[in-house]
């Protein structure tokens, strides 16, 4: 990858989230990963050397993944259903409402290379409706974990969860967050800066990049703070509560600026207490570049977030 | 088995049927054509084949069934029910506001159905899933499912079939409710099926036709056990039963008026 964040100290979350499911695999016997012929790019290797009988490889085909997936719920097991999450939530998105959601099967979907992790391949690899697809079936637990400790906490708790669950990862790598004493729940987001004249609400890949700009905003006088909204769905309203208290709102996400996290969050403000918010994401679909160039003709850069902070605390 | 179960199966075939119709009369909704091509085939496997427990339906030996023609929820909902699996006095509610029976399965809402069906092509995918699970845990149940030939059309059923027959699941049995009408034509006259018995064979199946309204022929089909994949292809009739619904394409979703519900009534005896 040729992205200006490879760096020393970054991570690839799909070593936490197989490292985390082997572990899992190796002391209960119903978990299982169904993949579309995505052994490699869902780096299930080591999986598959481990527990070839529970690694089932439908090849290039995500309807009967996702059927698969319930079918193997029905039969006792806890299935992860892993593929690019373009095709995961694209192609099967009628299998995710009906066999997943509709019937509440205990099955996982996990969203590889989400966003525009895959940059120049284009907009037909790109994941960033995926947020807007699910978030109306409200029994998927809708999480967007940040960095690998989070994707492995994600991944516990949706083996011991029961109920569908959606878990969306990337493949570009991301730091990991530093914010002491952190607890993972599930529809509890992190406070991962206090700050009182605006609320940066941001998810997975882009939280570390609200982190930095919090930091800088501090040193110039502007006080954000920052929330990680791991999960989308179900929405912290409690935090959003707070964040509305602070006067101004930017949300931040890899992903559409339609129905996505900054969507939600500005349901929840117009029906509660309206306040300024400023959305960052990608406005439909994205030219040839690297992530990079993606990234920052969006505003998803330090400096992008420091503006539309600025922009956010002046409609107040 | 002991006794001969054909007499029992017909019988409750001829009040699924019975039912069936009162209670699409009643709502003046439902797809009777459909339910009645898919009667006995859903009788045989209830009331002469299937290892189950209705007072259990979350047995994990279970044998499953799985109605993928969701829209066929007068079969299905008088199968069960004639199983035992919830009380008669919940049929009249068919498709009311609020009732358990709506107008597709709904797994959550009775007990016995295995999932949520309704849009096609969704049940061969998951009945897969049911077969691999076994497959996995060693549990020796068997899992069914029935489509209609219509939605043979689906591509999800040949992604389906392609998996099943490559890892050869003796465990499980498709079935094609062969009636040769979808909703408003002809099957071979929309996107033609035929050959489907070669088209099955060529995906690792192993393939059988049968009449679909003859209870001892399936009976035979459903019970034989082989080392691949069954398809059984179950000729049948749409609208089987009642002879001005017979064969005709407008019963796909018809509902009957009083005089065509008195005289189906005094035809299905």
């Amino acid at each position: 990858m040729s992205h200006a964040v490879e760096k020393a100290g970054l991570y690839d979350c799909r070593d936490a989230w197989v490292k985390t499911l082997c572990d899992l695999a190796a002391q209960d016997p119903r978990i299982c990963a169904v993949v579309n012929d995505s052994v490699g790019s869902s780096k299930l290797g080591a999986f598959q050397k481990a527990y070839p009988e529970r690694l089932i490889n439908v090849g290039i085909a995500e309807q009967v993944m996702v059927g698969v997936g319930a079918g193997l719920a029905n039969g006792g097991q806890v299935p992860f259903v892993s593929a690019a999450s373009c095709f995961l939530t694209g192609r099967a998105l009628e299998q995710v409402k009906a066999d997943v959601s509709y019937a509440g099967f205990n099955v996982k979907l996990v969203g590889q290379s989400s966003g525009v992790a895959y940059a120049e391949l284009g907009p037909t690899h790109h994941s960033i409706e995926d947020f807007a697809w699910l978030r109306p079936l409200k029994n998927i637990t809708l999480i967007v974990p940040a960095d690998p400790w989070e994707v492995e906490q994600a991944i516990r708790w949706a083996a011991a969860h029961e109920g569908p669950v959606y878990i969306r990862l990337s493949r570009m790598p991301v730091p990991a967050l530093e914010i002491p004493g952190r607890v993972f729940t599930p529809g509890r987001a992190t406070l991962a800066r206090q700050g009182s004249d605006v609320t940066l609400i941001a998810c997975g890949t882009v939280v570390h990049l609200a982190m930095t700009a919090a930091e800088e905003l501090a040193s110039e006088g502007l006080s954000a703070r920052v929330l990680n909204m791991h999960t989308i769905n179900p929405l912290d309203e409690a935090a959003l509560h707070e964040a509305s208290k602070t006067g101004a709102i930017v949300t931040v996400e890899e992903a559409h600026l339609r129905g996505g996290l900054g969507g939600a969050v500005a349901e929840f403000t117009a029906s509660h207490k309206p306040v300024p918010v400023e959305r960052l994401g990608f406005d439909g679909f994205q030219p040839t570049g690297d992530l990079a160039h993606l990234f920052a003709r969006s505003g998803l850069t330090v400096a992008g977030i420091k503006a539309a902070a600025r922009r956010a605390v002046a409609r107040k | 088995m002991q006794n001969d179960p054909i007499p029992l199966i017909r019988a409750r075939a001829l009040w699924m049927r019975r039912t069936a119709f009162t209670m699409v009369h009643r709502a003046q909704l439902g797809h009777p054509g459909g339910d009645f091509s898919a009667t006995d085939i859903l009788a045989t496997l209830y009331f002469g084949v299937m290892r189950h427990d209705p007072a259990r339906p979350a047995w994990e030996d279970r044998d499953r069934f799985i109605m993928s023609k969701g829209h066929a929820t007068g079969a299905i909902y008088t199968a069960l029910c004639a199983a035992g699996y919830f009380p008669e006095d919940w049929l009249p509610s068919y498709m009311q506001n609020g009732s358990p029976l709506n107008g597709h399965p709904n797994r959550n809402y009775v007990p016995g159905v295995e999932t949520n069906t309704g849009p096609l092509g969704h049940g061969f995918p998951v009945a897969l899933g049911i077969a691999i699970a076994g497959q996995i845990t060693g549990r020796d149940y068997r899992t069914y499912v029935l489509t209609g030939d219509g939605e043979q059309q689906e591509g999800s059923n040949w992604e389906a079939a392609m998996v099943a027959g490559h890892r050869r699941l003796a465990n499980l049995t498709l079935i094609i409710d062969r009636n040769r009408l979808q909703q408003g034509a002809g099957t071979e006259e929309t996107s033609g099926l035929d050959p489907l018995d070669k088209k099955y064979e060529a995906f690792g199946f192993e393939v059988q036709m049968v009449d679909g309204h003859d209870v001892s022929a399936l009976l035979g089909a459903l019970t034989a056990k082989g080392d691949r994949p069954r398809c059984i292809i179950a000729n049948t009739v749409k609208g089987k039963g009642v002879s001005f619904m017979e064969n005709v394409a407008k019963w796909h979703h018809g509902v009957p008026n009083d005089a065509e519900f008195a005289q189906a009534m005094a035809e299905l005896v």
